[in-house]
């Protein structure tokens, strides 16, 4: 009874049941469309698991969201709501983009130089809205997305200067020096079957460990989480709540300028010209929520929507479209918000059980 | 106080029998017997966590009783949602109010019940009958008043309405007075009377002697989830009830030994502050506290004694002023450096600067030395130290229950997150403590071993500054009374000549008589 118990309290359970109703609310939008839910979903489930190389892509895919998911996890856990790791995403793959195509350096110095240029970008990005609302008392939000905005122009303004386009025309830069690149060895890259292996995974799970130190086992921690509970006793116990939020958001926007960095090195190799704005940002509150706001679980919801981004790619090879990944994504989040209701229902049946 | 009886002993309204309610292996009620007459106030006496919310819930429909049966109007009934208590007629009160900030007086009193013109609400109607309610009782309420610009006595009117409006005949009411102002407690009583009057019952769920003889035929105490006895008010005093309700004798009288004030600890020189309006609230406020003593600050809520309180602990900047401490200048410094030049203080709201809610009651515990041996080392905490000193301290200050080191600060009842915050700022051993309403919603039991707490800081010497709306603690612990009226000291006298009286009078703006 205590184990069941158990299982029904906590928040793993919860979003499996959350993942299950989202495929279930696919399956009713294909057969709408006319296709067959098990054709699309078998599709997608031999597209992730068919062959070793195609959980390598996975992972590949994976990298930049775990990243952008543990800046908002992050932000989320110390009070904050960062929904600009968008905008810090994009300055932070054009920091790496523009010093992997222009500065030429050794491989041990140039791959460093350009994950701390995305990160400073991604941070220093972050800050200008921490200290719109430290200073001035405006909504992180607003601002957030407003920079977002700011950040895709930008972007696109500097992927067509002269100097770092790709010649004859294009829409995108010339590709980054391979000193700058984070890709595998070969000699690895040709046991897993995969030219775009590389370090990004690694590199994600690292990071996720650190902050799970941060959040959990730290003095930094201890205050950038009593300021996002309660600022007022945080304030109260002699906490300095505005230099918290800035730490706070300082963080987190290092974060997704990291998983920029991590996209551009690794898969991507240089930076398009946006048509409309990437998603990695809001991917990873998707990511966050799923993952419960825990650094760890980032990692498998990140995981997890990688696959389904990866898998998704290859619906139209089943005639299906792509699109039913964001409606089962959507329908995840959803749930989850709702996990309360599931919860009660719960409550009630075991109740009647009991009787 | 005169008292009426508008019981009708021949006629029970409310039965429960041999109630049981288990949470888990947790016995909550442990066959609890109830009778209510009508036109009875019946008074639930109990300490904090004895379980008289259960019981309450219990009857307005919330839990279902494990054993046990409910008898209303003598017919056994079962209720399985509130809706189901509501339509037999009794309506519940809550201690933490439910209303609609933004919406009227008389739309949160409808709300749900709403009567209708075609599709549309009829507000006319509604506002009839919410004035037609509100006279029978001699409740005066703005129906068109937001609840969000209105006293909190007065919305407390607005959920006895709500209540009455759904045709309650029984009303339980869950600790009114906690956050009632002695006016508006006044208020209360003759509300009560007027509804016993017009035959209605009342349950009071409280754990404030006084209010209990003031106002209550009957009382049944219960103690650790156990029915102790029911009593007649006027055949027991005070001292009777209290020692039935903690099962033990209570002293009401704080046993302090003499001492003389020593050096000067805090001076603070004519300040003057603006309050969240930006409007002067503190006017040329001076006040000295010296070692050795407690000085209580007496007033009536609003007189300045929350942004006093705020502008000493570095929350609130003050315009002009002095704030020293041991000779040392405090003046508009940061909470941090306040605290470090010898100033503690048991906040005023628990919940909101007291306690990090959802942090657990070992980290609560380090909240100003979280960043320093041996709680941290190099920047990491030592959950081992963190865990000792929180065990030491949940024992020496019986927190409980025991072994919630690690639970969510939140999950205790308001008395223990009281006391979680006392062993802090006692431990703490500042030379100056601040107490600003520490015993608000606290029994009996819990009172005591707070005076305790405060008495044992100004034997060792250190000086206290207690500031309370109840005129009752600050008699009985200062050794010198400080009256505040309008931002600024009006009176002083000491603490054994103190009177009630002269002290009422100062607070409501009077000069002291010479």
């Amino acid at each position: 009874m205590n184990k069941k118990k158990s299982i029904l309290e906590s928040n793993v359970f919860y979003t499996l049941i959350a993942i299950a109703a989202g495929f279930l609310i696919g399956a009713v939008f294909l057969m709408i469309a006319g296709i067959s839910p098990a054709t699309a979903y078998g599709k997608l489930l031999s597209s992730v698991f068919g062959k070793p190389k195609y959980l390598v892509w996975t992972l590949i895919y994976a990298s930049p969201l775990i990243f952008t998911g543990l800046s908002v996890a992050f932000s989320f856990r110390t009070g904050v709501f960062n929904i600009g790791a968008e905008g810090q995403f994009v300055v932070g793959s054009l920091a790496a983009c523009t010093i992997g195509i222009l500065v030429d350096l050794p491989a041990w110095i140039h791959v460093p130089l350009c994950i701390l240029a995305a990160a400073a970008a991604g941070m220093v990005w972050s800050l200008f809205v921490g200290l719109l609302k430290v200073k001035r008392g405006i909504h992180e939000v607003l601002s957030f997305i407003m920079f977002n905005w700011i950040a895709f122009y930008l972007s696109n303004y500097v992927v067509n200067l002269k100097i770092i386009h790709k010649e004859g025309g294009g829409e995108a830069t010339k590709d980054v020096l391979d000193s700058a690149k984070i890709l595998f060895p070969e000699g690895l890259q040709k046991a897993l079957d995969c030219s775009s292996a590389n370090w990004g995974f690694i590199m994600a799970l690292v990071a996720a460990a650190v902050i799970w130190v941060i959040i959990e086992k730290t003095t930094l921690g201890y205050k950038l989480k009593a300021v996002g509970y309660n600022s007022h006793g945080a304030l109260y116990g002699g906490i300095n709540a505005d230099a918290s939020v800035l730490t706070a958001l300082g963080i987190s926007g290092a974060l997704a300028g990291l998983g920029g960095a991590v996209q551009i090195l690794g898969m991507a190799g240089r930076l398009s010209q946006f048509a409309g704005q990437e998603g990695f940002g809001f991917e990873g509150i998707t990511v966050a929520l799923i993952g419960s706001s825990s650094p760890i679980g980032c990692i498998f919801s990140g995981i997890f929507y990688g696959a389904m981004k990866y898998g998704g790619s290859k619906l139209s090879m089943v005639k299906a479209p792509s699109e039913v990944v964001n409606i089962i994504m959507g329908c995840v989040i959803l749930f989850i918000a709702i996990s309360q209701v599931f919860r009660m229902l719960f409550a009630r049946f075991t109740k009647k059980e009991g009787k | 106080m005169g008292k009426v009886s508008h019981m009708d002993e021949s006629q029970v309204v409310i039965q429960m029998k041999d109630i049981v309610k288990k949470f888990g292996d947790f016995t909550a009620n442990d066959h609890i017997n109830l009778t209510v007459h009508k036109g009875e106030v019946h008074a639930i006496l109990g300490e904090n966590g004895a379980g008289k919310s259960t019981m309450m819930n219990v009857l307005c429909g919330l839990y279902k009783p494990t054993s046990g049966q409910i008898f209303i109007n003598e017919k056994e009934v079962q209720f399985s949602s509130p809706k189901d208590a509501i339509d037999m007629g009794i309506g519940m009160v809550h201690q933490h109010f439910m209303l609609i900030q933004p919406f009227t007086v008389a739309d949160n009193i409808i709300l749900g019940v709403e009567p209708v013109k075609g599709l549309v609400i009829d507000h006319k109607m509604a506002r009839e009958k919410v004035l037609e309610l509100s006279e029978r009782y001699g409740m005066k309420v703005d129906p068109d008043a937001r609840i969000e610009d209105i006293s909190v006595g007065m919305q407390q009117r607005v959920e006895i309405l709500k209540v009455l409006y759904r045709g309650a005949d029984t009303l339980i009411l869950d600790e009114p007075t906690a956050s009632l102002t002695p006016q508006e407690i006044e208020g209360l009583m003759e509300i009560i009377e007027n509804l016993t009057a017009d035959g209605k019952s009342v349950i009071l769920i409280t754990h404030k002697l006084k209010e209990i003889t003031a106002c209550a035929d009957t009382c049944t105490i219960i103690r650790q989830g156990k029915y102790i006895r029911t009593v007649k008010v006027d055949e027991v005093n005070e001292n009777e009830l209290a020692a039935m309700m903690v099962g033990r004798n209570v002293s009401f009288t704080v046993e302090k030994k003499e001492m003389i004030p020593g050096e000067i600890v805090l001076e603070v020189h004519n300040i003057h502050a603006k309050d969240y309006r930006d409007v002067e609230i503190l006017k040329g406020f001076n006040l000295t506290v010296r070692r050795g003593e407690i000085v209580g600050l007496a007033g009536v809520d609003g007189n300045g004694q929350t942004e006093l309180v705020e502008v000493l602990t570095g929350l609130r900047k003050a315009d002009t002023g002095e704030v020293r401490v041991l000779g040392k200048d405090v003046f508009n410094k940061s909470p941090k450096e306040t605290f470090e030049s010898g100033i503690s203080s048991i906040p005023a709201d628990r919940q909101k600067h007291g306690l990090i809610l959802d942090f657990s009651n070992e980290d609560n515990l380090i909240l100003q030395h979280f960043e320093e041996d041996p709680f941290a080392r190099k920047h990491m905490l030592n959950r081992k130290a963190i865990r000792e000193h929180a065990s030491e301290l949940i024992e020496k200050f019986d927190v409980r229950p025991r072994g919630s080191e690690g639970a969510p600060a939140g999950t205790l009842s308001g008395g223990n997150q009281q006391k979680v915050i006392i062993a802090r700022e006692v431990t703490n051993d500042k030379d100056l403590l601040i107490a600003v309403n520490p015993t608000r919603g606290l029994d009996v039991g819990a009172i005591e071993f707070v005076h305790k707490y405060l008495v044992e800081q100004r034997n060792k010497n250190h000086a206290v500054l207690l500031v309370s709306f109840e005129l009752d603690e600050i008699m009985s612990l200062s050794d010198r009374i400080e009256v505040i009226f309008d931002g600024q000291i009006t009176g002083s006298v000491s603490g054994k000549d103190a009177d009630e009286k002269e002290l009422g009078f100062m607070m409501a703006g009077g000069k002291k008589h010479e």
